[in-house]
């Protein structure tokens, strides 16, 4: 069985919206009633926004009505992963932890959102700090893929995904630290984007690994997914690693086509992965070679080392970004005999396993006398990999290849094997590692009718040609089934 | 002095928190005393999702620091220090560790002694702890408070080599590195609000000996005295123990003023693994050399330099005690008005004494007097005008209620006496004492202070007694 609600896109809702066509609380009732009917088998969502998103959708039309433009996402719903602040509502990364406590500021991302005229409909599910490839970590239980509610809808931004998949919103945000955002983007069958680092802020967005972490759009469309990408990107002087300069709108850009682009099928992320899967990207390739771009196969083998390196980074980082989590200021405690006690019991109870797992290996590779093996080791191969990146794209303008090695799998097939759910990331890992943008767009199916993800990678703020590139694989991709059949009554007016 | 046949090794570790406006991370304000918990924010509450960003005047102010202590100043990277302590928010703190900003340096003692600086780096500070209920002490207390005012304000850590050999000589280091920072602008240097905090290492060996004995870190010394009186001890109690035929071991030694003991409070085996790693959330600092000159700019001579210049305008006429005056008055920071002085011709002597002893009584009151009035108050008793007892009144009187030094003399009813009737004083008293008279003019100088008295009581103290010699001199000499 799968599921699926409103299917208006951002674009149409915003213009529409704009011209005064359609109000947005017409559009925020339609989705919060698709919430309401369908959110219950999928679980996309921890905590919907339903009385200020209404609000603010009554702000956006009186706005209209006196002639003012509410800004280019008028009107459009967005779902947040609920590891991004959002002043006063709940964030609770998945985690017991955090349980609830409200923080009295809000990302600066999701600033940018209200101030483009965006309406924040709910928080979204997420493996516990994001920690996860399945959404399965949750303290709030497993979300659901829309297109098969035996499935895992990827992670660890898996109700973003499901939620934008299954018509819930038309455009959601996730964060990608080792392929959070572009790997359920691919499970799900919409298009997930990573951005460049440095180009979204992290301000507001609680971290798991800080020098990995990237927020980044989820959309049912390639034009979508930049019209969110153009408004999120940009300088922020509250993140010190925001970079800051001139930002190129890729909106503006998409019909550009790939004549003349060179483009790079990359072994490393095409050979090992399942034959169905494979089958996509070379027929991406194919389709790419066919709209005028130069098509050549290459191998960057040190991408290789990228996922050992990686598990050790992200949980030595992650060891110290969750120390704070101590029972002291906010969130659970766990009352004991004294402070240090009071902390263990705090986070014995407050921490899943999978966090608990993590929080252990980064803490003995950052330990002294293991420091150099382990994470000093782990940052030269970071090196590596950034060096082998660079002379890669000394010949090529992008690279392409698998998302994920699989389709979505059942729930639970990995639960109990956390080296084979590490490996369903090995595709996205090193993307983060070099700080590069990647994306993934649907790509026709694979065994049993489940999407395929391709990847495009490109260098530092390599957005423009990527989203170029994004654009001609979703006009030559075979249909992906929208999730079907979608209940009675459940888009209003809005479809 | 450490027991006979030993020699101690210390080296001192001060955190100064720096004069910034707001904090290190943040745009909290850095104030000492206001109300617990309302200089806060999600940054320096460590709340999930923020994120720190630097403050550049704090760097400005690390480099001023470290210019001040003739270090090489360096391109530097934030690490993460982690461990759980419950004021410190993020349960890791922000600092320096293998690339810190400034290295290499070196101090001057007031005796020209030079003391190594092996690096001074930015650090944030944890907010305060108060242990309520019970006993009040941390193992005894009902409940704790945190205030986290103090957390995230911005410290430079200074690391000394371990050159200090005495209890004494680390208080001079102590004395002179406040001194700097004061100068330098970058700190107040109040131990006793805590804006400038030491913890020694302390070691002891054989005399002659080049190897490092075992070093313990002694902390909570909060002022100079205790300081002095906490080496003192750790250097006894450590002899005791290798003399006894013990070994001293490893440890983190907190110092009880009031029973004048350190009490070990943890042994290397229970020290923290910091887990120092680079701050992700924070870029590589490299301020290129237009930012170091723009730090720097407008910052004035260090209290070594000042001693010196100080003592090229004494001309000489500098003694032993003379040098610990010209030490105290840069020290109070009261030298620039000693050279104005001696420069408007005061006499260096008495500028230096009446500046190092009354002036420096009341230093903070004196740094705010006007220049002007201050060299016109030490002309009037350089000139005679006002005797010592009658000068120090004035400046009392000055520094409580301002004004004119020469008003101030005259409505004391201190006004000079016309040379006329001073004449005719010495004159009536030298006849009144005929016999102490033909002393003094054989040259028993001690009988001067016997006719001043006389003077001062026929005058009630109106007369200088500086003038008064001047006559008896004139008087003998033609006798």
């Amino acid at each position: 069985m799968s599921l699926s609600g409103v299917s208006a896109t951002a674009l149409s809702l915003a213009t529409d919206v704009r011209s005064g066509t359609i109000k947005a609380t017409e559009v925020i009732d339609a989705h919060l009633a698709a919430i309401a009917a369908l959110d219950g088998e999928l679980n996309a969502f921890v905590h919907v926004l339903d009385g200020a998103a209404r609000e603010a959708a009554v702000a956006v039309d009186r706005r209209v009505e006196a002639g003012e433009d509410p800004g280019p996402l008028a009107g459009v719903p967005v779902a947040v992963k609920d590891n991004l602040c959002l002043r006063g509502a709940p964030t609770t990364c998945g985690s017991r932890i955090l349980e609830g406590w409200s923080p009295p500021y809000s990302a600066t991302v999701l600033e940018r959102l209200v101030d483009a005229g965006a309406i924040l409909v709910g928080k979204t599910n997420m493996d516990e700090f994001a920690m996860g490839s399945s959404t399965e970590t949750s303290v709030y239980g497993p979300t659901r893929n829309p297109h098969d509610l035996s499935r895992v809808p990827g992670g660890s931004s898996g109700g973003s995904a499901a939620a934008v998949a299954a018509g819930l919103a038309p455009l959601a945000l996730g964060s990608d630290t080792g392929g959070s955002i572009r790997q359920p983007a691919a499970f799900c069958g919409v298009v997930g984007v990573k951005p460049t680092y440095g180009t979204v802020s992290r301000f507001g967005l609680v971290a798991f690994a800080s020098s990995l972490d990237q927020i980044g759009p989820f959309a049912r469309n390639v034009a979508d997914a930049a019209l969110l990408f153009d408004v999120i990107a940009g300088h922020d002087p509250l993140d010190s690693t925001s970079l800051d300069r001139p930002l190129v709108q890729v909106g503006p850009c998409l019909a550009d086509g790939v004549a003349g682009m060179r483009v790079g099928v990359l072994a490393e992320l095409v050979d090992g992965v399942d034959a169905d899967v494979a089958a996509r990207v070379h027929e991406a390739a194919e389709a790419l070679a066919a709209a005028g771009a130069i098509v050549e196969e290459l191998s960057v083998p040190e991408v290789r080392y990228g996922l050992p390196a990686y598990y050790l980074i992200a949980p030595a980082e992650a060891s110290s970004n969750l120390s704070r989590y101590d029972g002291v200021r906010y969130g659970l405690r766990v009352e004991a005999s004294d402070v240090a006690a009071m902390n263990s019991a705090t986070r014995a109870a407050g921490f899943g396993p999978e966090v608990k797992r993590r929080i252990m290996l980064g803490t003995y590779a950052l330990s002294a006398g293991y420091y150099e093996a382990y994470y000093g080791q782990a940052m030269k191969v970071r090196t590596v990999i950034v060096d082998a990146f660079a002379a890669a794209y000394r010949g090529v303008d992008v690279l392409l290849g698998a998302t994920t090695p699989t389709t979505a799998f059942p729930i639970g097939a990995k639960t109990g094997d956390p080296l084979s759910m590490y490996l369903s990331d090995v595709c996205t890992i090193p993307t983060n590692l070099a700080g590069h943008a990647a994306m993934s767009v649907p790509f026709g199916t694979g065994a049993g009718g489940l999407p395929v993800g391709v990847q495009v990678l490109a260098p530092a703020l390599g957005e423009l040609q990527m989203f170029r590139v994004a654009s001609v694989l979703e006009a030559a991709a075979p249909p992906t089934p929208a999730p079907s059949p979608p209940p009675q009554g459940s888009g209003g007016g809005v479809r | 002095m450490s027991p006979a046949g030993w020699e101690a090794v210390i080296g001192l570790e001060v955190h100064c928190e720096l004069l910034t406006a707001t904090k290190l991370f943040c745009g909290c304000r850095n104030a000492f005393g206001d109300e617990p918990n309302t200089n806060v924010c999600p940054v320096c509450l460590g709340l999930p999702g923020s994120l720190p960003v630097l403050n550049e005047r704090a760097v400005e102010f690390a480099m001023r620091i470290g210019t001040a202590l003739n270090c090489e100043i360096r391109p530097s990277v934030f690490h993460r220090k982690n461990y759980f302590y419950p004021d410190m928010p993020k349960d890791y703190q922000i600092s320096q560790y293998d690339e810190p900003i400034n290295v290499d340096g070196w101090l001057e003692l007031p005796d020209s002694t030079r003391v190594g600086i092996v690096r001074a780096h930015i650090e944030e500070d944890t907010g305060k702890t108060t242990h309520v209920g019970g006993g009040g002490r941390i193992h005894d207390a009902a409940h704790a408070l945190v205030d986290y005012n103090r957390a995230g304000v911005p410290l430079v850590e200074i690391v000394s080599a371990p050159d200090i050999r005495s209890a004494d000589q680390a208080r001079l280091y102590a004395a002179e590195l406040r001194a700097i920072l004061v100068a330098s602008g970058a700190s107040d240097g109040r131990m006793e609000e805590g804006s400038m905090r030491v913890d020694a290492n302390v070691s002891v060996r054989r005399y002659g000996s080049d190897e490092m004995g075992t070093r313990c870190e002694v902390k909570n010394l909060n002022s100079l005295r205790s300081l002095g009186r906490a080496i003192e001890h750790e250097i006894g109690r450590q002899v005791a123990v290798v003399e006894s035929g013990g070994a001293v071991a490893q440890q983190t030694r907190h110092w009880d003023e009031a029973k004048g003991v350190t009490v070990a409070l943890r042994s290397k085996e229970e020290a923290f693994d910091y887990r120092y790693f680079p701050e992700p959330d924070l870029v590589p600092l490299a301020p290129d050399r237009s930012f170091r000159q723009r730090a720097v700019a407008g910052m004035g001579p260090m209290p070594a330099e000042r001693r010196r210049r100080l003592v090229a305008l004494l001309a000489g006429e500098v003694s032993a005690s003379g040098l610990d005056q010209v030490a105290t008055v840069v020290e109070l920071d009261l030298d620039g008005l000693v050279a104005a002085a001696i420069e408007a011709g005061i006499g260096p002597a008495l500028a230096l004494a009446r500046t190092a002893n009354e002036a420096a009584a009341d230093a903070e009151g004196t740094r705010h007097l006007d220049p002007g009035a201050y060299v016109k108050w030490l002309r009037m008793e350089n000139d005679g005008i006002l005797s010592a007892t009658q000068a120090k009144a004035v400046l009392a009187e000055l520094l409580d209620r301002g004004g004119d030094p020469a008003e101030i003399a005259a409505a004391k009813g201190f006004e000079a006496m016309a040379e006329d009737s001073l004449v005719a004083v010495v004159g009536e008293v030298v006849t009144r004492s005929p016999a102490e008279w033909e002393r003094y003019c054989q040259g028993d100088e001690k009988l001067a202070q016997f006719f001043i008295g006389q003077v001062m009581k026929a005058t009630r103290g109106k007369a200088s007694g500086k003038a008064v010699v001047a006559e008896l001199k004139r008087l003998s000499a033609g006798a």
